[in-house]
């Protein structure tokens, strides 16, 4: 298949950017959107010209390296699915699509389509941890989980930081990631001992970076390539709630 | 390698999340006034005399331990003190939310959210707007075609009468406005106030429906029973 990509081009952090068109030709439709993109490369390459620079790292839709806004829509139109695993059976030949870097004041573009996702770090490193002590490993059944908190520990715990919550928001909110972060330790005894405070200050360092507030709109969700629900958004503030109330 | 513009360090108090249960709180504080004064206005369908009886009624409402009138500047004083909060905290988060993403997408379809979702904001403006019209309204008289000594449901009838029909479109389009804007806000707030599980966000959406449509037809009812002439 035959197909145009509109590129954001930006060749580093201070240049303006601009988006660029490229005739991308004979596409197996089998083909994930990212080796469509390394087809386009190797062409640009081979005219002398600078490759589109974008992250990967898996390309097995595990890591959360890679994500771009496709016409639009963080990740694509696939629902919870990442760009790499995106195929270009979804699209049609002859299509036009836009590719553009995620967005946000607190993910600034380094190149064409790759951001720096640091601010993500400075949330983690506010709270993302637990107090354990160290030496020979616990046994399994030493601290005894309910299922249901093991499951939706788990489900928040598939969160793989690749920042398409943001990218969608309307404000520039990475409320699903924390409160991901947040969830996924606070459902667990292990995580208990720093829950008032881990709220408090991931949602601290989440200010600091720049990013927006949660008005509940819901584009986080629909665009998740691990489905991580609005519910815990609702889990995050229940935590600070309680955690302002104790001081 | 770049970083990121950091921001000042923000106090718990001032957070996002802060912020948006002030909103949450004091926007299910404003519900709960409009069905308060929807109650009242529905009074206008048993008579025009049961509505102006209501009226004077809130006037002495808390007498003797309040002198009278004292218990509406009260509530006046407390919704007025809402209403800011509300806005003000509106107006922070808006201004973080526009300083999140400097640069716009240049492909951005109109997604998933729904319609009452994306037009919070300038929803908002439209109720605030629409609210001082009517104060300046029914309130005080001023624009009021009947003046403001006459009685409230004289106010009412005059200015919901058929050759005023542009008042009374004014008025659907604003009602319109709010059960739109409650219609995410309700949800919304429950959510900020730590709504967490599936069903219970079903509920919520429902409920936040329900009332949004609850307060639109009884808030039109009566502009439109004076149009039709159903009253007075």
């Amino acid at each position: 298949m035959d197909i145009q990509v509109r590129v954001w081009r930006q060749d580093g952090p201070s240049d303006k950017g601009r988006m660029v068109s490229y005739d991308v030709k004979d596409i197996s439709p089998d083909a994930s959107f990212l080796e469509m993109l390394d087809v386009l490369n190797e062409k640009l390459i081979l005219d002398g010209d600078d490759p589109v620079a974008f992250d990967h790292d898996c390309r097995e839709g595990i890591c959360g390296m890679c994500g771009m806004m496709i016409n639009g829509v963080a990740h694509g139109p696939e629902r919870a699915t990442t760009t790499c695993q995106l195929h270009m059976r979804h699209f049609s030949d002859g299509d036009v699509i836009d590719v553009e870097p995620w967005r946000a004041a607190a993910f600034p573009v380094i190149k064409d389509l790759v951001v720096d996702r640091g601010a993500f770090d400075s949330i983690i490193q506010a709270g993302g941890y637990i107090s354990a002590p160290t030496g020979t490993a616990p046994d399994a059944h030493a601290t005894p989980v309910p299922k249901a908190d093991a499951d939706a520990a788990f489900e928040a715990a598939t969160c793989i930081g690749c920042g398409a919550c943001v990218a969608a928001c309307p404000n520039g909110s990475s409320m699903l990631f924390t409160a991901a972060k947040v969830s996924h330790l606070g459902l667990l005894p292990q995580g208990q001992p720093e829950r008032d405070s881990r709220v408090l200050d991931m949602i601290a360092a989440q200010d600091e970076a720049g990013f927006g507030g949660c008005t509940n709109a819901g584009e986080c969700t629909t665009v998740c390539p691990k489905g991580i629900p609005l519910t815990l958004i609702g889990r995050l503030n229940a935590d600070y709630r309680n955690a302002l109330r104790k001081g | 390698m770049t970083k990121a513009p950091v921001r000042k360090p923000v106090p718990a108090t001032r957070s996002t999340v802060s912020l948006k249960l002030l909103m949450a709180v004091t926007g299910l504080l404003l519900v709960a006034f409009l069905f308060a004064h929807m109650t009242g206005n529905l009074k206008l369908f048993v008579g025009p005399e049961n509505f102006d009886h209501y009226a004077h009624w809130l006037r002495t409402l808390g007498t003797p331990l309040l002198p009278e009138t004292w218990y509406l500047w009260i509530q006046r004083a407390g919704l007025t003190v809402a209403l800011i909060g509300h806005i003000a905290a509106a107006t922070i988060l808006a201004r973080r939310a526009r300083k999140a993403r400097p640069v716009r997408y240049a492909h951005r379809p109109k997604v998933q959210g729904s319609y009452a979702a994306r037009t919070m904001r300038w929803g908002g403006v439209i109720v605030l707007l629409f609210v001082i019209y009517h104060i300046l309204d029914l309130t005080t008289g001023t624009v009021n075609p009947a003046g403001g000594d006459s009685e409230p449901s004289a106010r009412v009838i005059a200015d919901f009468a058929p050759g005023r029909w542009y008042v009374t479109l004014f008025y659907t389009l604003a009602i319109v406005a709010v059960g739109l804007h409650l219609r995410h806000g309700i949800f919304s707030a429950v959510r900020t106030l730590g709504q967490r599980s599936p069903r219970g966000e079903r509920r919520a959406r429902q409920a936040a429906l329900v009332l949004s449509l609850v307060l639109v037809i009884g808030y039109l009812s009566v502009p439109f029973a004076v149009l039709t002439g159903l009253v007075g």
